[in-house]
């Protein structure tokens, strides 16, 4: 972690190449819970990506003051606060969003991305750093999350982007035209008569497990073209979760004898 | 003259081949196939030959992605689509039974690695992802022989499976009075097949006759199929308080002969030696029978056979034969 990247370095690589939740497995939880249509995802993408920005920022700020025994639990406090402002904020303007994700918006306390990136990176580097990649982090976590709500509302439900007044409420009714997704199957009856009908599976936590399978082979496949080396567990340093690992290499190394 | 070539063991090998065995699987299902053919009509033809061909399209296209060699001749891709076939209802819209088809190949066999490599059956989790995600289709049964008054009905005449009746009788239900009432069959249209159902499940005779053929071909052992069904049946004889007649029905209807001579006896996905196979017949049907009486699930043989599956690892691990002159270690004396 010690190489210093250009800023634009630290925003793009959250997006592909560390891909919180498609390389580096994080946040995993949330993610295939939410994701049954994209409105959800979107939501839970854009909360997600605030507390991420601002803990990053205020945790940079803090880290030559918190002790670093205690750096856990000062950290949990920093996000916590900002997750019940944006719980806070979401219940006042967005309540349908409110509903639709439920538990898991109060649960982005425990999500291990911005515990993560907390413990890798904004402990670690300056206010800039963190909050681009804070900024960067949150994007790759928004778009995996899109990705996998339009497939999943798509095969599962026949829809796309339902529920879309329900997030635009905070500007107003009828934005847009009052556009509140397409349900292919009332739109185009034809579809009804060769009896198509949606993949209830792709609804269901199975069917999200599986759309996650493909994305994260689709993901590895890109970033390898981008010459990032292939996720294989030969050692430490070639550990996938390096870059998110709080583990000093040598710490690892040292982890690994005491064990062998 | 012939040369004398001096080889390293095996030395005994014997004449069984993939595709010979996958021909006597298939040959073994042709009675069950005719006996669709004759209670839900010609449209079981078409049902199968779509499974079939979008087996192996989709074997083809997998292994040219994933650039390995086709194995289309083996006819391990015709015997999945033709197990596959036999659990879908004959009104199944073309297209969903293609899916299940692609899903069962490419999801369950080909990304696991190919034949030998499917952590579960194939044809069995293509019906299950099928029976998730379209449960309507999969659950609407035309009534047998209702093809004959009408070619085009195969969609019109709908009739409940006997299972769906006798779990009335599991919540306390009378089976004299259900048979005179006509809500189910007599036993020996259960036997012959004149029941609702999916293509391959409803003729017992059928498939009875292609198990036993399996068994004289050495193709399978009788370890499996026997336990499977010999716990349901005892299960179901104490749950019936006794009742031979219930008993017969539980075993009769449903998928539960398809399932413990074609799919639970599967190479690949159960275990090799003979407690093995004894302890993966009686889970199955233990769990068959758990879903049958206690859940809101008419039908679990698919179900079970998938768990099981998944634990033959664990119970192979378990099983583990002794090599020959084995002597445990004895433990050091302290």
């Amino acid at each position: 972690m010690a190489e210093k990247k250009s800023p634009g370095k630290e925003f793009s690589k959250g997006i592909i190449k560390q891909n919180p939740v498609l390389r580096l497995m994080l946040g995993t939880c949330a993610t295939l819970a939410v994701t049954t249509s994209l409105v959800n995802g979107f939501g839970m993408g854009l909360s997600v990506t605030v507390v991420l920005v601002c803990s990053n920022i205020v945790i940079s700020l803090l880290r030559k003051v918190i002790p670093n025994k205690v750096r856990i639990p000062a950290y949990i406090l920093v996000i916590a606060s900002f997750v019940t402002l944006v719980q806070m904020v979401v219940k006042a303007y967005v309540p349908a969003l409110d509903k639709s994700l439920g538990i898991f918006l109060p649960l982005i306390v425990v999500n291990c991305i911005i515990l993560g990136r907390a413990e890798a990176f904004a402990g670690k580097n300056s206010v800039l750093a963190s909050a681009l990649d804070g900024l960067g982090m949150g994007v790759g976590f928004t778009a995996a999350c899109c990705a996998m709500g339009i497939i999943r509302e798509l095969i599962g439900g026949g829809t796309f982007m339902t529920g879309l007044q329900s997030l635009l409420s905070v500007f107003g009714e009828h934005v847009l035209g009052g556009f509140d997704g397409v349900d292919f199957f009332a739109k185009f009856p034809i579809l009804e008569k060769i009896s198509l009908q949606p993949m209830t599976l792709f609804l269901l936590p199975s069917g999200g497990f599986f759309t996650f399978g493909i994305l994260i082979a689709i993901t590895n496949r890109i970033a390898e073209g981008k010459g990032e080396k292939k996720a294989e567990l030969r050692d430490c340093m070639h550990c996938p979760m390096a870059a998110a690992c709080g583990m000093q290499p040598e710490s690892c190394e040292e982890a690994k004898e005491e064990t062998a | 003259m012939k040369k004398l070539t001096v080889t390293s063991s095996p030395h005994v090998k014997s004449g069984a081949t993939v595709t010979g065995i996958m021909l006597d699987v298939l040959i073994a299902l042709l009675p069950a196939l005719i006996a669709a053919v004759h209670i839900f009509g010609p449209r079981t033809l078409l049902v199968c030959a779509v499974c079939i061909g979008a087996c192996l399209l989709s074997e083809y296209i997998a292994e040219k992605i994933m650039r390995k060699p086709t194995t289309l001749g083996d006819l391990s891709a015709v015997v999945t689509g033709l197990l596959l076939a036999f659990n879908l209802p004959v009104g199944i819209p073309l297209w969903m039974a293609a899916v299940g088809s692609a899903a069962a190949i490419i999801v369950v066999k080909q990304m696991f690695g190919g034949l030998g490599q499917n952590f579960v059956n194939p044809a069995i989790t293509g019906r299950i992802i099928l029976l998730v995600s379209f449960s309507q289709a999969m659950t609407t049964f035309a009534a047998p022989r209702a093809w004959v008054e009408n070619v085009n009905a195969a969609d019109v005449v709908t009739t409940a499976t006997p299972l769906a009746a006798l779990s009335q009788i599991d919540r306390g239900g009378n089976i004299a009075a259900q048979l005179t009432a006509g809500e189910i069959p007599p036993l020996s249209d259960m036997f012959f097949g004149y029941i609702g159902g999916s293509l391959g499940e409803v003729c017992a005779l059928a498939l009875l006759i292609g198990g036993v053929f399996l068994i004289a071909r050495r193709v399978i052992s009788p370890i499996i199929p026997c336990a499977f069904v010999g716990t349901v049946a005892v299960i179901m004889l104490i749950a019936g308080k006794g009742d031979w007649t219930f008993m017969l029905y539980e075993l009769l209807s449903g998928g539960l002969l398809l399932g413990a001579i074609f799919m639970a006896t599967d190479y690949v996905t159960s275990p090799v030696n003979r407690l093995g196979k004894l302890i993966f017949g009686i889970g199955c049907g233990v769990i068959t029978a758990v879903i049958r009486l206690f859940s809101n699930l008419p039908e679990g043989v698919s179900y079970s056979i998938m768990i099981m599956n998944i634990l033959t690892p664990l119970i192979e691990k378990t099983t583990l034969a002794k090599p020959f002159g084995f002597v445990k270690e004895k433990k050091e004396a302290a």
